[in-house]
């Protein structure tokens, strides 16, 4: 009977899709519209082609877990995180080509940097990360609570709902529909949809936490679910607005500075609960399973989750020093980060001590590898994230591509890598074969993240002080040295190593695309094992001036 | 909810004699019973201690009707506008009587001269840089700042007069003022003749040309030309007409370029600055141009 009811709403939201294309005024409301139709009648169609009549009369879904876990949609969670990491990763290469060679827009305006860069932002993390949070979160949920999901049909919904949202989202940006928000530049229907799905998102999770079989909620389940509250409170906040009409274009509620700091409050928090707190609880699931130890802290967990949680929330004004923000708010957002410190270290120190008595491992499994060197990112970018929000190293820092460098170390340190390592983790479990095609092609994808992530970042850390040096530089007479257009050439061969650097990283991405669609073929690369090392030598392993050794005459 | 412990809870640790688990399992997870470690302990305390002394130090908190002013009495905004006083003190010292004195006194006084060429520099980065780039050389249409080659002049008063009023700027009745005819669209001469002068301007710069051409042209520059370029191409900076003589192009020696210039004339424009700066920066910036090279 539900699904009928389902059916009967997809249908109302094709019914609104046409409206919205009967009465578009632009092409790209008139596109968006399009695209919601054709997603209507795939839901349509699928939510009543499911069905099977029950033996007792009417209609009834099938199970098609079996009584099992609820797998189908973590698969498709796979798929999809390794589909949007690749566009994501891709997008940043096109737009840092674009910031080094600035003619490759050919003048047209939907290849113009400007909206190439929000595809690249939200496809990395809301479309990549966010299907790996997604993914991960229904899998670690079910086998943490030893529970199927609470509504497996919900599940889909949102798992299809949200890539509804990624279309709709990166479309708009193309065809120029965005509030100008950073990390929220979709207009008011799409955040109007996301929060439709979220909701969802967050009573299936919800719900098969409260059907759980195991008597506590393991500390994974508390990460994930403070990432989809917050977000949720976050997303809303942050885009109440007023549509001009029935189109493509609002006006925010908020002015001024009080949108500004709005604006970072969310921003700062996307990192904080989507970036880290979500990714946490990835690495609290799958650095203990692939190492087989247990977590190393019941008690840091505790102490770490309540402290993170509680002072992420106020350290959003650090986006905002030097600016019409009142000082008050500029300092306590300081004081914030740096307290910030520690708690978000907690999460580095169970990982990282999870693998006391299995670092051996590092050698032999390059999953284990992946997820170290990920903490260690993490580690380092929130270290540099508290330093960063002094407001005398902000007025170096802000504005600079040493922020970018930042983000990156997070992005594609801690964020890539533990997601990667985790679709490595999930990939033979979803696809049902018994292991990955290739692990030497993982330990390849380690070294080329590693080299992309190290010309990335140290690239970038390198121009953006020199760019921030250069703003600031004044002389004797007591005035600016550089003109910006100086500074913005000076950056240009830094600008070449980041791009070589992302190049390289989508390089290693790829081979990860390549490993995992072999894996979903059932089939086992030919390759000499990582853990068979190398014999040891004792005639090549000499002192380098022997003992006794005469040395040889200058 | 109905939660059943099925599982034993096992309260030894990994290791014998190690901290212990919690005694709880999911998915094979365990969690040991480690304390807190100490270093992480203690630099949280730290960050904490520093950030309630940095509350009291400065504002931090909102209040009604206002906030904590903090202890030091810091606000960025007495800050910076305490820098900007201590910089236009700092800046004006040197500068004092620059904008009093004779224009063509200011390089006679090497102290004012040299500061005013800094704060010119500056501001030259800022305001015209976009059109003479940053090293001040120019472009296609946009004159090259180092050379000897003036077209409006290059002392002080002429480069000053160019920067208050612009060069053809509308809304400023003393900008330069000249146009040249567009020979070809105006059907002053044929195709023929034009390329003709382009020869014989190609002759005067020095440049591989058809003599018979640049012969016949010669005569057409003498009736259509001369008086404003000069007989030889001399040029009058009265008019603002360039010199055409000494091989430094605004739009280009070559064929192509020239028979453009002819054919359509060319009439660049540049902003009046006394809209957008204030005396004392169009002197500076006078002060920086006289001295890149050429000045008169």
């Amino acid at each position: 009977m539900t699904s009928f009811l389902q059916a009967g709403a997809y249908l109302l939201f094709g019914i609104l899709s046409l409206f919205m294309i009967a009465t578009a005024t632009s092409a790209g409301f008139a596109i968006h519209g399009v695209i919601i139709l054709i997603a209507c009648i795939l839901a349509v169609v699928t939510t009543v082609g499911r069905l099977q009549p029950s033996p007792n009369g009417g209609w009834i879904v099938p199970d098609t877990a079996n009584g099992g876990y609820h797998d189908g949609v973590i698969k498709a969670g796979v798929i999809a995180t390794v589909f949007w990491g690749v566009v994501g990763l891709l997008v940043g290469v096109v737009i840092a080509a674009q910031l080094t060679f600035p003619t490759l827009g050919w003048g047209i305006e939907y290849l113009s940097f400007g909206r190439l860069r929000p595809v690249h932002t939200s496809a990395v993390i809301f479309a990549f990360g966010g299907n790996a949070l997604l993914a991960t979160s229904f899998w670690v949920v079910q086998r943490t609570c030893r529970a199927q999901l609470w509504a497996p049909g919900l599940a889909w919904f949102v798992f299809w709902g949200y890539q509804l949202f990624i279309v709709l989202a990166a479309s708009g940006y193309v065809l120029g529909i965005t509030q100008s928000k950073e990390y929220a530049e979709p207009e008011w229907y799409v955040d109007l949809w996301l929060t439709i799905v979220w909701v969802a998102y967050l009573a299936v999770y919800v719900g098969t936490i409260v059907k759980r079989r195991e008597p506590h909620i393991y500390v994974a389940n508390w990460f994930y679910l403070a990432f989809i509250i917050t977000i949720a409170m976050l997303h809303v906040v942050n885009n109440l607005a007023v549509p001009v009409g029935f189109g493509p274009k609002s006006y925010g509620v908020w002015a001024g500075v009080q949108d500004a700091l709005t604006q970072w409050w969310y921003g700062h928090n996307a990192v904080g609960f989507f970036l880290t707190a979500g990714f946490l609880g990835m690495m609290y699931y799958f650095v203990p399973k692939q190492a087989g130890k247990p977590v190393y802290s019941y008690r840091l967990s505790i102490v770490h989750f309540w402290s993170l949680i509680f002072l992420y929330i106020w350290a959003g004004p650090h986006h905002l020093h030097y600016t019409a923000l009142p000082d008050w708010a500029q300092f306590l957002g300081m004081t914030f980060s740096i307290m910030l410190w520690m708690p978000s270290w907690g999460g580095m120190i169970n990982g990282l001590m999870t693998l006391e008595g299995a670092w051996d491992k590092i050698r032999t499994d390059p999953i284990i590898r992946m997820q170290v060197a990920a903490l260690a990112f993490y580690g380092m970018s929130t270290f540099e994230g508290p330093m960063m929000s002094i407001r005398s190293v902000n007025g170096l820092s802000h504005y600079t591509d040493w922020t970018i460098g930042h983000v990156h170390s997070g992005a594609l340190g801690w964020v890539g890598m533990i997601s990667f390592s985790s679709m490595y983790f999930l990939a033979p479990r979803v696809f049902g074969v018994a292991r990955l095609y290739s692990l030497r092609m993982i330990n390849w994808h380690f070294w080329m993240a590693m080299g992309g992530i190290t010309l990335y970042t140290a690239s970038m850390w390198v121009a953006g002080i020199m760019q921030g040096l250069m703003w600031r530089e004044f002389n004797a007479e007591g005035y600016l040295v550089y003109s910006f257009a100086e500074v913005t050439a000076a950056m240009h061969p830094y600008y070449l190593i980041r791009l070589a650097g992302g190049v390289i990283y989508l390089g290693g991405a790829l081979m990860m695309v390549w490993n995992i669609w072999m894996t979903a073929k059932g089939r086992v690369r030919d390759e000499a094992p990582l853990d068979a090392g190398t014999p040891h030598n004792p005639h090549t392993d000499r002192p380098l001036v022997p003992v006794g050794a005469a040395q040889p005459a200058e | 909810m109905s939660p059943e412990p099925t599982k034993t809870p096992t309260h030894s640790g990994s290791d014998a004699g190690g901290p212990g688990t919690t005694g709880h399992e999911w998915d094979g997870i365990q969690e040991l019973n480690n304390p807190l470690p100490r270093w992480w302990l203690w630099i949280f305390y730290a960050c904490i201690a520093f950030a309630l002394v940095w509350m009291v130090l400065y504002p931090a908190w909102p209040t009604p009707g206002g906030n904590t002013k903090g202890t030091l009495g810091y606000s960025s905004r007495a800050d910076v506008e305490q820098q900007m006083k201590d910089l236009e003190v700092a800046r004006a010292a040197p500068l004092k009587g620059l904008e009093q004195m004779a224009l063509a006194d200011i390089p006679k006084n090497p102290a004012i001269m040299a500061a005013a060429v800094e704060g010119g520099r500056s501001a030259f980065k800022v305001h015209c840089i976009q059109c003479h780039g940053t090293g001040a050389a120019g472009g296609k249409g946009y004159p090259n700042l180092n050379d000897d080659d003036w077209i409006w002049g290059g002392s002080m008063e002429e480069i000053h007069a160019t920067l208050v009023n612009g060069i053809r700027y509308h809304g400023n009745d003393n900008t330069r003022q000249s146009m040249m005819p567009a020979f070809g669209r105006d059907g002053l001469l044929t195709p023929a003749q034009i390329a003709d002068v382009v020869e014989h301007v190609r002759a005067i710069s020095r440049q591989e040309h058809n003599q018979a051409m640049a012969a016949r042209g010669a005569q057409t520059f003498a009736e259509q030309c001369s008086s404003c370029h000069g007989l030889a191409g001399e040029g009058n900076k009265t008019f603002g007409a360039p010199r055409l003589s000494d091989g430094i192009w605004l739009y280009g020696g070559d064929r192509a370029s020239l028979t453009a210039t002819i054919t359509n004339a060319r009439a660049g424009v540049m902003p009046a600055w006394n809209e957008r700066l204030s005396e004392a920066t169009i002197r500076k910036l006078t002060a920086y141009v006289h001295s890149l090279g050429g000045g008169e």
